[in-house]
């Protein structure tokens, strides 16, 4: 960042980013996450943590399928999709890249990142003997040894990106508040992350082999839910010397605020309470046996506050 | 007349110290390009076409200046008149950020939005500091002042700078705007009009505007910004990526410390309300020997 001016001025008009792009931000932030926790997991994990790995790359190929569909439509011409990859200037046609415009790095980590998330979701049913062909068997068996960790390691790495970038685009202009903080892009990544850990920890419900592994997203969701909380946090106080504070927490952007910061409530309230404790066994509590409020509500309560706060910074200058 | 050779840098300067307001730039520019046009916006002023955007390349503004005290003969100043126009910027914010290359300098060094090859991405609103560009929706892509480019190509000079009765806008080469533009500061300065200055006529706002502009206030008056604030985009990329790289490694250290937990004895019992009268798991069956077994029908 560079240095402010003693007085920030903005002149610019609204890019009138609204709902495909809100929803393509939620929607990023949760593929993203889900398929860097399903690595961990895998990775990190203990055996027993297998069917919570698949899970996160089942949700991480369900989340982005609606990406590219949201981002099209946003588009004023829809049809030219393609042009953000292919310049069709005449006489310098040719491949579109731009590492200092995160727009046009962001369409390239997307298409890298969806190639690894369909590897994986395909692996997945292959594992799942959800697909049956010899063939494919075959293929997966290349991803058994190092070539797998290579995979899932990269395309961890291009899904912290996807969950982030977004967040960094936002910064990369002379809007009011988002080019006014370098938060943001941290900001989505925790929330995106915050908001997988809940929806896995909600799903984990209707695969029972899964539940083993839920006392570490209960606790990674506490973590991510204390960084969301710091990076608001930062997001403010970097709004202060702009002059722009009321501008994103004014009424009504304090209402959608407020959502995300309930949002935070089981994950900052569960470490303050049970800090990072969990059984030897791995799991508070049977997620089959707990009840309706901590299984369903408590995540769909944090889903939604990852979705009021991307509202809040996308809506808040437009 | 002026001689158009490609090549050479061209441009406006816009003296708005003899800018009267009547707004033939903007309809000469709206027959010229056949821009349609919105509805009229009615304010508590003279200015009845709001802003610049698709419809609007040209678009003077009509600033309130009226002093607060009574103000003597020959002093008074109700109104700072503007036409004001895409700048055209050496550093221009929208071709930065544009991802579809939609967005060139032209062999006059001008700034062009190619429309055969923007797809209405809007990535350029959100970056031009100026507000001047806007969506057409008919369209479907981006659009703003072009300095005329087919005109130029036809030798002619810009139909807003043909039209302007008061030479408020003048048109030509930079290397002879730029020179004529400071004389004229002088000779006001010489008058007592103390208070003209020029913008955009050197590299202080974004690396010199081939459109600069005589001014009679600060630019702030005119919803410019100042030399200090005018910045480009991509300066946020690197807090940006480092403060979500920072964020990322924290993420994943506590994935592991939430996955290294499990593994160590329990020597508390989770104290969360929530959980405390929820009878415990049953005993977990041993690990597969296979990590990655299948599991089909367990969903």
């Amino acid at each position: 960042m560079m240095p402010l001016a003693d007085e920030v001025q903005h002149f610019a008009g609204a890019p009138h980013w609204t709902w495909y792009i809100l929803f393509y931000f939620f929607l990023a932030g949760l593929s993203g996450g889900s398929y860097v926790i399903a690595t961990l997991f895998r990775l990190g994990g203990e055996p027993s943590d297998e069917p919570a790995a698949r899970l996160g790359y089942y949700v991480a190929f369900a989340a982005l399928l609606p990406c590219p569909v949201m981002l099209i439509l946003d588009l004023g011409t829809p049809l030219r999709f393609w042009h953000m990859m292919w310049n069709t200037t005449p006489g310098a046609a040719g491949l579109n890249f731009k590492y200092w415009s995160p727009m046009s790095v962001g369409v390239w980590a997307l298409a890298v990142f969806g190639a690894f998330a369909t590897v994986s979701f395909v692996e997945t049913l292959v594992r799942d003997q959800r697909i049956r062909w010899s063939l494919a068997q075959r293929a997966v068996r290349l991803l058994d040894g190092i070539l797998g960790r290579v995979v899932m390691v990269a395309g961890a790495v291009a899904g912290l990106f996807i969950a982030g970038y977004t967040g960094v685009l936002l910064s990369v202009s002379n809007q009011p508040v988002w080019s006014d903080t370098w938060a943001l892009g941290g900001l989505f990544l925790a929330s995106g992350l915050s908001g997988s850990a809940a929806l896995l920890l909600f799903l984990v419900r209707y695969r029972r082999s899964a539940e083993r592994s839920a006392g570490p997203l209960v606790v990674s969701e506490r973590l991510y839910a204390v960084l969301e909380l710091a990076l608001i946090v930062i997001f403010a106080l970097t709004l202060v010397p702009a002059g722009t504070v009321d501008t994103a927490f004014g009424f009504p952007w304090i209402l959608l605020w407020l959502v995300a910061l309930t949002g935070l409530v089981p994950g900052i309230g569960g470490l303050l309470t049970g800090r990072l404790a969990v059984t030897p066994e791995g799991v508070a509590v049977s997620v089959g046996s707990a009840s309706a409020v901590r299984s369903v509500a408590i995540p769909v309560l944090v889903l939604l506050g990852v979705l009021a706060l991307r509202a809040a910074v996308i809506f808040s200058i437009q | 007349m002026v001689e158009i050779t490609p090549g050479r840098a061209y441009g406006f300067f816009t003296d708005t110290s003899v800018c009267i307001g009547c707004k033939a730039c903007e309809v000469a520019c709206k027959e010229w390009n056949a821009l349609a046009g919105n509805e009229p916006v009615f304010g508590d002023g003279f200015d009845n076409t709001g802003s610049l955007d698709a419809q609007n390349w040209r678009h003077v503004k009509f600033i309130d200046n009226v002093p607060d005290q009574t103000m003597g003969t020959g002093q008074g100043k109700a109104w700072l008149m503007m036409s004001d126009v895409c700048k055209h910027c050496q550093h221009a914010s929208c071709m930065e950020v544009c991802p579809t290359g939609a967005i060139i300098r032209t062999e006059f060094d001008t700034v062009y939005i190619q429309p055969d090859v923007c797809n209405g991405c809007r990535n350029c609103i959100a970056a031009c500091p100026y507000d001047v560009i806007g969506l057409d929706e008919h369209k479907g892509v981006v659009q703003k002042c072009t300095l005329c480019y087919d005109r130029l190509q036809g030798g002619m000079e810009p139909a807003c700078a043909k039209a302007c009765p008061t030479d408020s806008i003048q048109f030509g080469p930079l290397d002879e705007l730029r020179p004529a533009a400071r004389q004229r500061v002088t000779t006001l300065h010489e008058q007592g009009v103390t208070q003209a200055r020029l913008y955009g006529d050197d590299d202080s706002v974004y690396g010199g505007l081939n459109a600069f502009f005589l001014l009679m206030d600060s630019p702030q008056a005119y919803r410019l910004p100042n030399a200090e604030n005018a910045v480009l985009p991509r300066r946020n990329n690197v807090g940006g990526y480092l403060g979500a790289l920072g964020t990322a490694v924290l993420a994943v250290l506590g994935s592991v410390l939430a996955l290294r937990r499990r593994r160590e004895p329990a020597a508390e019992t989770p104290s969360d309300a929530g959980t405390a009268s929820v009878p415990a798991a049953p005993p977990v069956p041993p690990a597969p020997p296979a990590p990655r077994e299948t599991e089909a029908g367990e969903q």
